[in-house]
């Protein structure tokens, strides 16, 4: 980096490459492939391991999902094209290159836990969160890069014992990603085992990670980024983190407790007098199942705030930048990030309402969760607002953030009857509840996920996506994602059941015509319906694999460093960022999103852009 | 590439950075035993009536460990302390110290693992219950073909509940004596190891959990002891402040033990 | 302790251990003749010993772990968590007790 180079003009004309060979301050020898790209300590390098890897996952995930719905609409006939090969490499669950029930089960819970632990945690926020937060507060690094070293180490470990227990005799966890015991004891596979071990470490993982960040962000930021001058991204990885931290341990306390039940053969959540297989076991007994399950949600539900939080700082940051005007109530945004981390914790027991808990305390619970999402509401409206009056630029980035907008409004308010117990009581466990978190975490969550990985792809290669395979590509998954849930809704509206490896067959009115609410052919037909459109998403996703990787060596090179003309602190390095990121600790004299602020000659403003003459007075922000 | 406030603290927060990072660690801590306390609470009050098992922990060996382990506490904070000074010999003996104790705490759990290990209840086929100590199985003893006999020193019991009270007028005048017990008398045999019943369940997967942590403690500990106290001689202060993270670290440690002894050994 | 604050002195230092100590031997002996007494149930002599071990834990984190002048910031941090873990276990409990009378069986 030129040294000279004092402030931040909007437009810094340095070809990327150069910018790559010059600034070397600091790094005299050249680290090896080992120490660069595998221990690295830089927050950059391991924000993008943590993006490969879970895009890999996610795509694994997706896969198993496909073969689900295959199952689904086709219970018991062999799978076509992966047959065979399930039947090679899984063998006796996969005969004849059919999926057993078994196997379905443990296809679920490894779809549920790769999903939420092993892809979207992981790319939400230790992706994004390592690679951009340090970056938008002007820090060198994390404050712990060793330890942040170590969190990825973790997460990649409990990756792999997730994928082995595949190939273990009897097969992967089969007891639902929730793990409820006493089921989760009782099948006869050290898959749980396995799970539970995965789990711990992936636990360990987000536990360095969330203590990484949160110190971060409190002792790293750069003179002048108070908290109010915040990007709300990095409030939301804040709060984030704030959840990981403290609603992970007890689930791992939990973990503990079942591999104890599992491997040791204690009676932490058996009950006395537990018959398996019409035989009443050996366990001691005196424990309670529903500890485990209460145990479970106290993680459970914060993490859904865990996958929904990151995403909305993802579009927030984009909105701002393609609607060219500040984010309309940043205030209400922090405060609402703020209240509904807190308010997470108390609301668990809704995933419960099933148990027959009490009248009075479930009333508590349906009391807290209709409170939590006003604050919901609150950042949503917020971001509807932004859009009034801004001259809006349509990229890809901003296609996903506006995509996410609506989707996560269907999945918020589709929440609602579930959050109070009558309505529960009657769509617990069918496919409307499928319906709900899928449409806030797929075409919500991983919509935002795509606009961040279009929008943040230029910083961290230096040249852009392609654009007109982006739009390609949302378009198709916009409309294959909602041809794929919309018609759950109907089917968990009529009663069909979740997790039933026949598709339901059993309760169709082809099968039992005389029973009351046999499942319609109409209903059972939107499986068929279904799969194809699954299938559909999956092909919309290759032109996204090609152009991310076709991109990274063919993709537009941009003419700066600030190609999207955005304020916050991120967009003023050097690109890619070097290690040590900035060629200066730059001084914050504004609030995040200074766009189209009267009197500029540009229609933004850095924040860390000197203030005209006089001496670095707070400009007024909102 | 330096990272700001490693040593140094930060004007607003009043903090450096490790400081505020072990906080946060047993902020989540704090949420992992809290995780097992609630577990402990549910399970205890949600048992049979009469089966919650009291004085089965030796309570004299309890409370040496307790007094270990406030002992190593002291030394810790003191180890610190000589360190602000920057009296290294100080240091080196205080934490030396803290190491012993943490070994003879660690001697003293295996110890009474061991007599949980060795401890039977016998089931027989006359309905009765058989309780104590093993002192011999002999050489044929065979539990399925029901060849040979097994010797435990302990008593017999008409009703299992009689087992769960220990610190009862008449489980302290039970005379324990040798009792030879063939194994075609014998329906079921079990240990107290922590499959017995919840509170062995639960005791061990707590005492087992804080026993990891004082071995992860002690290993931290030594290695700043040993090969990480060069650090001493280049930067001092950020070797004070390493031990001063890490004795928060213990001194939590000893924490949890504060709340187990009583919770297990005394009620 | 911040460089702000008075400098550390081994021997007050020694002198402050020494005081702890003795609290914290007291507290347990007491903790332990608590639970050795004829009398009362077991419900109160657990609300007993448990007071006590609150105080034993008092003198451990204030004291040893100097949280008696700490940071406003770790204030927060652990205030947040207790609440939590009270939340955590004190909603299980009422959950797991508030069952309609006749649906849970022990």
């Amino acid at each position: 980096m030129q040294s000279n180079v004092q402030q931040f003009p909007p437009f810094r004309e340095v070809p990327p490459t150069h910018a790559h060979h010059d600034h070397g301050h600091g790094e005299h020898h050249e680290p090896g492939f080992w120490q660069k790209y595998i221990f690295s300590t830089d927050h950059k390098v391991i924000g993008i391991q943590y993006g490969f890897m879970a895009l890999c996952f996610m795509l694994f995930g997706f896969f198993l999902m496909l073969l689900m719905r295959w199952q689904i609409a086709h219970p018991g006939v062999p799978v076509p094209v992966f047959g065979p090969l399930l039947e090679k490499i899984l063998g006796q669950p996969a005969a004849h290159g059919a999926i057993s029930p078994d196997l379905y089960n443990s296809f679920g819970a490894m779809h549920g836990t790769i999903m939420v632990f092993l892809g979207v945690v992981p790319l939400a926020f230790a992706a994004f969160g390592n690679y951009v937060v340090p970056l938008m507060i002007g820090a060198p690094d994390m404050t712990f890069p060793r330890i942040n070293m170590a969190s990825f180490h973790a997460f990649f470990l409990g990756g792999v014992v997730m994928l082995v227990s595949f190939f273990i005799p009897g097969g992967a966890a089969q007891a639902g990603w929730t793990s409820y015991s006493p089921l989760a004891t009782t099948i006869p596979t050290h898959g749980q085992a396995f799970w539970l071990v995965g789990m711990v470490l992936l636990i360990t993982s987000s536990l360095l990670g969330a203590v990484n960040f949160i110190a971060t962000i409190v002792q790293l930021r750069a003179p002048g980024m108070t908290w109010m001058r915040l990007p709300w991204f990095v409030w939301a990885q804040f709060v984030t983190a704030f959840i990981l931290l403290l609603a992970f341990p007890p689930l791992e306390a939990a973990g503990v407790l079942q591999l104890m039940d599992n491997v040791v053969g204690t009676s932490f959540f058996l009950p006395t007098g537990l018959a398996v297989g019409g035989a009443v076991g050996q366990a001691s007994g005196g424990g309670s199942p529903l500890l485990w399950q209460h145990l479970f949600w106290f993680l459970g539900h914060p993490e859904v705030y865990v996958l929904i939080l990151p995403a909305m700082g993802i579009v927030a940051e984009v909105i701002a930048n393609n609607t060219r005007k500040p984010l309309w109530g940043y205030k209400s945004l922090v405060y609402s990030a703020l209240f509904v981390g807190f308010l997470s914790f108390i609301v668990w027991a809704h995933h419960m309402y099933m148990t027959g808990m009490g009248q009075k305390i479930a009333t508590f619970f349906q009391a807290t969760t209709m409170i939590i999402s006003i604050p919901s509401v609150i950042i949503l409206t917020c971001m509807f607002l932004s859009l009034w009056g801004g001259s809006i630029r349509i990229n890809t980035p901003m296609l996903f953030a506006l995509g996410f907008l609506p989707m996560f409004g269907i999945g918020g308010l589709t929440g609602l009857p579930l959050g109070l117990a009558a309505a529960d009581l009657y769509l617990h466990d069918t496919y409307y509840v499928i319906a709900h978190f899928h449409y806030v975490v797929a075409p919500g969550t991983i919509f935002a996920l795509f606009a961040g990985v279009y929008f943040w792809f230029p910083k961290m290669t230096g040249r852009k996506m392609n654009e007109f395979w982006g739009r390609v590509h949302f378009w198709c998954s916009f409309t294959f994602m909602n041809i794929v849930f919309m018609p759950m809704f109907a089917q968990g509206i009529k009663g069909m059941l979740r997790r039933m490896s026949d598709g339901a067959v059993n309760y169709s009115a082809t099968r039992v015509p005389n029973a009351i609410d046999a499942l319609p052919g109409t209903v059972m037909q939107l499986n068929g319906f279904i799969l194809w459109a699954a299938i559909g998403l999956g092909i919309a996703q290759i032109p996204f694999i090609i152009n991310l990787f076709w991109s990274i060596s063919h993709g537009e090179k941009v003419n700066s460093d600030n190609p999207w003309r955005a304020t916050t602190l991120d967009w003023q390095t050097p690109t890619p960022p070097p290690h040590g990121n900035f060629s200066h600790t730059p001084v914050v004299v504004r609030g995040p999103y200074e766009y189209s602020a009267p009197g500029h000659a540009e229609d933004f403003t850095p924040q860390d852009e000197p203030v005209d003459g006089a001496a670095p007075a707070t400009t007024a922000h909102h | 590439m330096e990272i700001p406030y490693t040593t140094e603290h930060r004007p607003d927060t009043g903090l450096y950075n490790a400081k505020l990072g072990v906080w946060l660690f047993l902020a989540s801590e704090v949420m992992l035993f809290g995780g097992l306390f609630s577990a402990y609470v549910l399970l205890r009050v949600g048992a049979e009536p009469g089966m919650w098992p009291h004085g089965w922990l030796n309570v004299t060996l309890g409370s040496i460990n307790t007094l270990l382990l406030a002992l190593s506490a002291i030394t810790t904070l003191l180890a610190w302390a000589a360190c602000k000074v920057r009296d290294f010999g100080k240091f080196k003996i205080f934490h030396a110290c803290t190491m012993i104790l943490a070994i003879a705490f660690l001697g003293i759990k295996s110890y009474e693992y061991r007599d949980k290990f060795l401890h039977y209840e016998i089931a027989l086929n006359n309905g009765t219950f058989a309780d104590g100590h093993l002192v011999e199985k002999s050489a044929d003893f065979d539990l399925a073909n029901k060849t040979g006999a097994v010797t435990l020193h302990g008593h017999i019991v008409e009703d299992r509940k009689e087992l769960m009270d220990l610190r009862s007028p008449e489980a302290q005048k039970a005379e324990h004596k040798e009792l030879v017990i063939p194994a075609a008398d014998i329906k079921k045999m079990q240990n107290y190891g922590p499959w017995h019943n919840t509170f062995t369940a639960i005791y061990f997967t707590m005492s087992g959990l804080h026993a990891l942590h004082i071995l992860g403690g002690t290993l931290v500990i030594f290695y700043l002891w040993g090969p990480g106290s060069r650090m001493y001689k280049t930067d001092p202060e950020r070797f004070t402040n390493r031990i001063e993270v890490s004795g928060l670290f213990w001194h939590f440690v000893d924490l949890v033990w504060i709340f187990l002894f009583p919770v297990m050994y005394l009620t | 302790m911040s460089e702000s604050e008075k400098p550390v002195s081994l021997k007050d230092t020694i002198r402050l251990c020494a005081l702890v100590f003795a609290a914290v031997v007291c507290a347990t002996g007491l903790m332990i003749y608590t639970s050795f007494l004829p009398h009362y149930g077991w419900t109160a002599k657990v609300s007993i010993i448990l007071a006590i071990a609150t105080v034993n834990a008092f003198l451990v984190a204030g004291y040893l772990m100097h949280l008696l002048s700490e940071k406003k910031l770790v204030y927060t941090v652990l205030g947040f968590t207790v609440f939590f873990v009270i939340g955590l276990a004190g909603l299980t409990i009422c959950a797991t007790n508030g069952f309609p009378p006749g649906t849970v069986s022990h």
